[in-house]
């Protein structure tokens, strides 16, 4: 009975390590700012029910949804066999679930058939990311060395899974015929494989079926520690980030509760700021500074977002910016804000952050501890290219918004720093001066008025 | 040039567009602020689409009026700009002329002051019910109160529309503009990237008043081989739209010739129109504003 013990520990390895760096994710997340996210539970639950569950935006685009839809519903369908498979692994049994009669035919055949959809599906993935030249949102300087080998790496794992399943129930299928028992379960797909496997050794049987009983089964618990190092996290941030979706309208930018304050102080002066926030101990705690410059300064749902993200590149694809050549990325500084935090807070098992040379116009960093977010990853350059239309904040299946990252850090770059191109300190002026960001006289306003005739016509 | 009425004119009537403080003089607030923004009040291309909306307002019988001289940019681009405490000064300031008139409704051409009124003036005190003027000109032609006739005709003109980033996306209004040109019974056809997918002019996010950075390409002829390859229907043409700049080689199926670029916007307008000429197309292919094109059709140009 060594099998089950070994067993055992090895799922209590797995789930050990994998809660372990959930948690360093999770104070990853909530180093940033605190943002109160309750309420609209009706409206909140729908969203994750079309967003989430239903992958409504992925329709944008038929083919990719359609590929990526067979791996979803084979990831919930197939993970059916995996308790089966732990029930079996911990207790000695051999395809527990067999009471359930026609229902486990029918188990067994869809899984089956969802593996040979799953493998032409990662291949058709894998194509449109490695052929020459890749689909156009899958390049880009933020898009090399370790995310464009993640990627992949995730593809390979998908196919090995499938595999080793396909071949644990051939192996089985011919190990039940040599000893003439009967095997519970329909196979329209191994049944094939299995007349490719050796009649003769009923032992190379057994090894071939366990070796791929072991492989899918370890595979998983790899697979599911790779995770947190991975954009492949998605598969669950997805849900509790569309469930913490904003949700008023896409071109309501946040307001900044700290400076009205001071301006209504400054219109009113009976106005009473209230008094700032204290520590723990009674003390004034330092002012938090206004927009963002490191990923503390964000809020923990950006935070949360950079873990949500898949890279697919939908955002950057339909960016303005991005389409006619410009350094923004929307993508990049999602991806950024998960290199940061990482970098300077808790980092998973496998940490390749990605490190910007000439091509992305990044002055050489020497100091990687202390470079933030801003300057140190995302350049001002790409903040400036931004033209705030929301494209992508439409276009992300998961509703990521790379708009709100942006804007913050331009907060920080004009009220920090006073560090806005020369000719947007103009368009300041010309408001504070001239009420219109234009160098036009107030006094003018009104001359639109002037000789304006209407043609006399009875209205209808 | 502005499309013009009916050759035979008609008699016509000066205005005296009111403003809310002459009202007030009166012990009146009108029914409907007029506000018509900075593009609105300085942009020369602008200032028509302005008097265009204004005779629409005066033809109609609407109880309007405007801000005139009290009337202050709404802080949007210092906004977008991420100059927030500019932004909220200005917004204080309107907030506090508009709430001491005792303004509930207002009216605008500009959609990106109409987000700011809408969506950002009432977590500073201002409440107020805000339509664009795509809006109000869909509710004037469903009532009835604009007829869309006894002016030029757009009967066979190829018209596309281009939705602006601030009205579309950010405030989800799509079907508003697209039935506003639907009633001038004109040849309208949509552009690959429109609605939700629509590509942004690029002067949003105060980019109207920088200069690009650096790429290879400006966005707005990019947005502009899209519209001008959509009116000609080089169909072909469309799929090399992507961020080099395109020789059209493809044979035209329809003569660009009094074709109409629409838009809803006085940022789209500028872009459009700088689009329009930097591809040699001026003296074939227009860029109006909805306003401008009810405003003919009904025939109240004077």
């Amino acid at each position: 009975m060594l099998q089950p013990i070994l067993f055992a520990l090895l799922l209590l390895a797995a789930f050990g390590l994998f809660t372990w760096q959930v948690r360093k994710i999770r104070a990853n997340i909530l180093v940033g700012r605190d943002r109160d996210m309750s309420g609209h539970f009706s409206e909140r639950f729908n969203k994750t029910l079309l967003v989430a569950f239903g992958q409504q935006k992925m329709f944008k685009r038929l083919t990719p949804a359609l590929l990526h839809l067979v791996v979803y519903v084979s990831f919930l369908v197939i993970n059916v066999e995996v308790i089966e498979i732990i029930i079996d692994g911990l207790f000695g049994t051999h395809r527990v679930l067999r009471f359930l009669g026609p229902v486990y035919d029918v188990m067994m055949a869809t899984n089956e058939l969802l593996a040979v959809l799953v493998i032409v599906a990662v291949a058709a993935f894998w194509w449109r990311r490695n052929h020459n030249p890749p689909v156009r949102r899958f390049t880009g300087p933020e898009l090399r060395m370790w995310p464009k080998l993640d990627a992949n790496i995730i593809l390979y794992i998908e196919v090995a899974l499938m595999v080793a399943l396909l071949f644990m129930n051939a192996a089985d299928i011919r190990l039940h015929e040599l000893r003439r028992e009967e095997l519970p379960g329909t196979f329209p797909v191994s049944r094939f494989l299995a007349g490719l496997l050796p009649a003769g050794s009923e032992t190379a049987l057994e090894v071939l079926e366990r070796t791929g009983w072991w492989i899918h089964i370890i595979g998983i618990l790899l697979f599911l520690n790779y995770l947190p190092s991975s954009k492949h996290f998605h598969i669950i941030m997805a849900f509790p980030n569309v469930w913490y979706s904003r949700l008023v309208p896409q071109g309501q930018f946040s307001n900044v509760e700290s400076i009205t304050h001071e301006v209504k102080a400054m219109m009113d002066p009976s106005y009473e700021v209230p008094a700032p926030p204290v520590g723990p101990d009674g003390s004034a705690l330092a002012p938090t500074p206004f927009g963002v410059k490191d990923v503390e300064d964000l809020a923990w749902t950006n935070l949360m977002q950079a873990y949500s993200c898949t890279e697919c590149g939908r955002c950057t694809s339909v960016c303005p910016a991005n389409l006619t050549g410009k350094l923004l990325s929307p993508r990049k500084i999602i991806m950024d804000t998960r290199d940061r935090v990482e970098e300077k807070y808790n980092s998973p098992l496998i940490f390749h952050p990605n490190v910007y040379g000439e091509e992305a116009k990044h002055e050489p960093i020497t100091d990687l501890a202390n470079a933030t977010l801003l300057r140190g990853k995302v350049t001002p350059e790409e903040l400036w290219a931004c033209t705030t239309c929301n494209a992508c904040v439409e276009s992300c299946p998961v509703n990521i918004n790379p708009l709100e990252s942006i804007v913050e850090m331009r907060r920080f770059l004009v009220l920090e720093e006073s560090a806005a191109p020369n000719s947007l300190n103009i368009m300041f002026s010309n408001i504070e001066n001239n009420g219109a960001p234009w160098a036009f006289s107030p006094s003018d306003r009104l001359n639109w008025a002037d000789d304006l005739y209407v043609a006399e016509k009875a209205t209808v | 040039m502005t499309p013009t009425s009916s050759p035979a004119a008609p008699a016509k009537r000066q205005l005296t567009v009111p403003t809310v403080a002459d009202l007030a003089a009166q012990g009146k607030t009108p029914e409907i602020l007029f506000w018509v923004g900075c593009a609105g009040a300085f942009d020369d291309r602008y200032k028509r689409v302005t008097r265009a909306f204004a005779r629409i307002l005066e033809h109609v019988g609407t109880d309007y009026a405007v801000l005139g001289l009290e009337e202050s940019c709404t802080g949007d681009p210092a906004k977008r700009a991420g100059n927030e405490f500019l932004f909220q000064m200005q917004a204080m300031q309107n907030i506090t002329t508009m709430n001491g008139y005792g303004i509930k409704k207002i009216v605008t051409a500009c959609p990106h002051c109409f987000n700011t009124i809408k969506n950002e003036y009432p977590a500073l005190g201002g409440e107020y019910e805000v339509i664009h003027h795509s809006t109000y000109l869909q509710q004037l032609i469903n009532e009835g109160k604009v007829a869309v006739k006894g002016g030029e005709s757009f009967q066979g003109r190829r018209i596309t529309f281009h939705d602006s980033c601030y009205l579309g996306r950010a405030n989800n209004i799509y079907e508003a503009p697209r039935d506003v040109l639907a009633a001038l019974d004109a040849d309208l056809v949509e552009m690959k990237r429109s609605r939700a997918n629509g590509l942004c002019c690029g002067a949003g996010g105060a980019q109207m008043w920088k200069e690009p950075e650096p790429g290879k390409k400006d966005i707005n002829i990019e947005r502009t081989e899209e519209a001008l390859a959509t009116l000609s229907g080089q169909a072909a043409a469309l799929d090399n739209l992507r961020g080099v700049e395109t020789e059209r080689t493809a044979p035209s199926e329809h003569s660009l010739q009094g074709a109409i670029i629409a838009v809803s916007c006085p940022f789209c307008m500028t872009m459009m129109s700088d689009g329009v000429k930097n591809k040699e197309q001026e003296s074939a292919v227009q860029v109006f504003d909805l306003a401008e094109l009810i405003a003919s059709a009904e025939g109240i140009n004077a």
